[in-house]
């Protein structure tokens, strides 16, 4: 039973709980290095790493870390880390620091992992954190092959690096900018909710203010302003006129 | 003055975080459903992205550099930033009330917006000077705040189009925003020609 709850545990972050394509977090760096499928892994694979290892010191220091300053621990324990991968692959993999560029940095800010720590690993032991966070890291990982692929095949006719020749009078160039990075990652998400759709259904949280990492802040915040608008309307699939998707607004973000 | 018009119009138009670089999504996707609060937004975070560069530019300059510290620039600069929005809200609650109302609400927010850390850093990386620094700021953060109306604006009139049930949501609001992107490709080019 317990093994069977920590596999659980695993396995929700890949498929069930997919930080890119069911939580929508951490969309910044899946369309920006997600342009070839060397960028993507290395990527998530840095990203993993991080995730991994602050999930475990914010987990060991869950009752240690007061719990008004928690935010500005939390980032420092994750700008310790990222710093320390980006020196490591400046001194051994110069080649992937130089493609990834300031989005290594930008690790730091990467909602995936301060969601994590906000969300599992200040309440759950070290052993389940860990896990959490490689399991959260490979669903990026594989989140983010999945946006990748069809961009490096049919944006820049290259698999892994490796051009093909086949594809070089009908690639769409398009699709290896932003813009495509953009439109692929659409079709993607649509892909999945047709997908998940014959089961029920999977419970989309697209801008959730429970899954981001603010959520606390921002509800005070919304209290004053009505400016913390849950995800209730993006996520509803009824369509609403305008006016009433604004009152709706306001109260989500009074509730 | 040519070079420091050419940064500026750079950071707005051509090399726009949001659309051309993708650095900020989540505010850009998530605060842009109403008009006036992606003015907000665009305008605090303009604004924190000023403040930032004026603190941490000084800092890694005269600080960091001198002792052969810049691999800390990570730790330094997100820290410099989270206090630096504490600091510019109290002195803003204290003194400009009407401005805090407008604008408190996402200060807290910015603290852990990629595209404020991912300006301070470009500015390092790209060896500007004091002065260019502070123009690619303002360049980046008016980009952004551009972004976001015209975005904005967009979204408003999809809520009301009739979509396909499993693009719902999500993934129409990243269509639209990669055909605004499109629109933003055709930027390049066209400041150095009409300066230059």
């Amino acid at each position: 039973m317990a093994k069977n709850k920590k596999l659980s545990i695993l396995l929700r972050g890949i498929i069930e709980e997919n930080p890119v394509l069911i939580l929508v977090l951490g969309t910044c760096p899946s369309i920006a290095t997600a342009t070839s499928l060397q960028s993507a892994v290395s990527m998530g694979i840095a990203a993993t790493i991080v995730l991994v290892c602050s999930n475990v010191v914010i987990s060991l220091l869950r009752k240690i870390i007061p719990d008004t300053v928690r935010i500005p621990c939390y980032i420092v324990i994750i700008a310790t880390f990222v710093t320390a991968v980006q020196l490591l692959l400046q001194a051994f993999l110069p080649a992937i620091y130089e493609m990834l560029g300031v989005y290594l940095a930008l690790i730091v800010v990467n909602c995936i992992i301060l969601g994590r720590a906000e969300m599992f690993a200040r309440k759950n032991p070290v052993g389940d954190s860990a896990l959490d966070g490689l399991g959260m890291g490979i669903g990026f990982i594989l989140a983010l092959i999945v946006i990748a692929f069809p961009r490096e095949f049919l944006g820049s006719g290259k698999i892994w690096g490796i051009t093909l020749d086949f594809m070089e009078n009908v690639k769409i160039p398009v699709l290896a900018t932003p813009a495509g990075g953009f439109f692929i990652y659409g079709i993607v998400i649509a892909v999945m909710n047709k997908l998940t759709e014959k089961k029920g259904g999977v419970k989309r949280k697209s801008f959730d203010c429970e899954s981001c990492p603010s959520a606390a802040i921002c509800k005070k915040a919304g209290k004053a302003e009505g400016t913390c608008q849950g995800a209730e309307n993006t996520a509803s699939t009824q369509e609403q006129p305008t006016n009433a998707a604004n009152e709706d607004g306001v109260k989500g973000g009074n509730a | 003055m040519k070079e420091l018009i050419l940064i500026l119009m750079g950071g707005v138009l051509i090399n726009n975080y949001v659309l051309q670089q993708t650095i900020g999504i989540c505010p850009f996707l998530g605060v842009s459903k109403k008009t006036n609060q992606a003015v907000g937004m665009g305008i605090a975070v303009t604004f924190v992205m000023l403040f930032a560069t004026l603190a941490t530019h000084p800092i890694y300059t005269y600080i960091l550099a001198p002792f052969k510290l810049e691999y800390l620039q990570i730790i330094v600069f997100i820290l410099v930033i989270a206090a630096l929005v504490q600091f510019v809200e109290i002195v803003l609650k204290k003194f400009i009330p009407s401005l805090h109302k407008s604008l408190g609400v996402y200060l807290p927010l910015i603290t852990t917006n990629c595209a404020v850390l991912g300006v301070v850093l470009n500015n390092i990386t790209d060896g500007f000077n004091f002065i260019q620094s502070i123009f690619s700021s303002l360049g980046v953060g008016l980009g952004f705040l551009l972004s976001m109306v015209l975005f904005a604006g967009v979204r408003s009139r999809m809520e009301n189009c009739p979509s396909p049930k499993c693009f719902k949501g999500v993934p129409i609001t990243l269509i639209a925003a990669s055909i605004v992107a499109i629109a933003f490709i055709g930027f390049g080019g066209v400041v150095e020609n009409l300066i230059g």
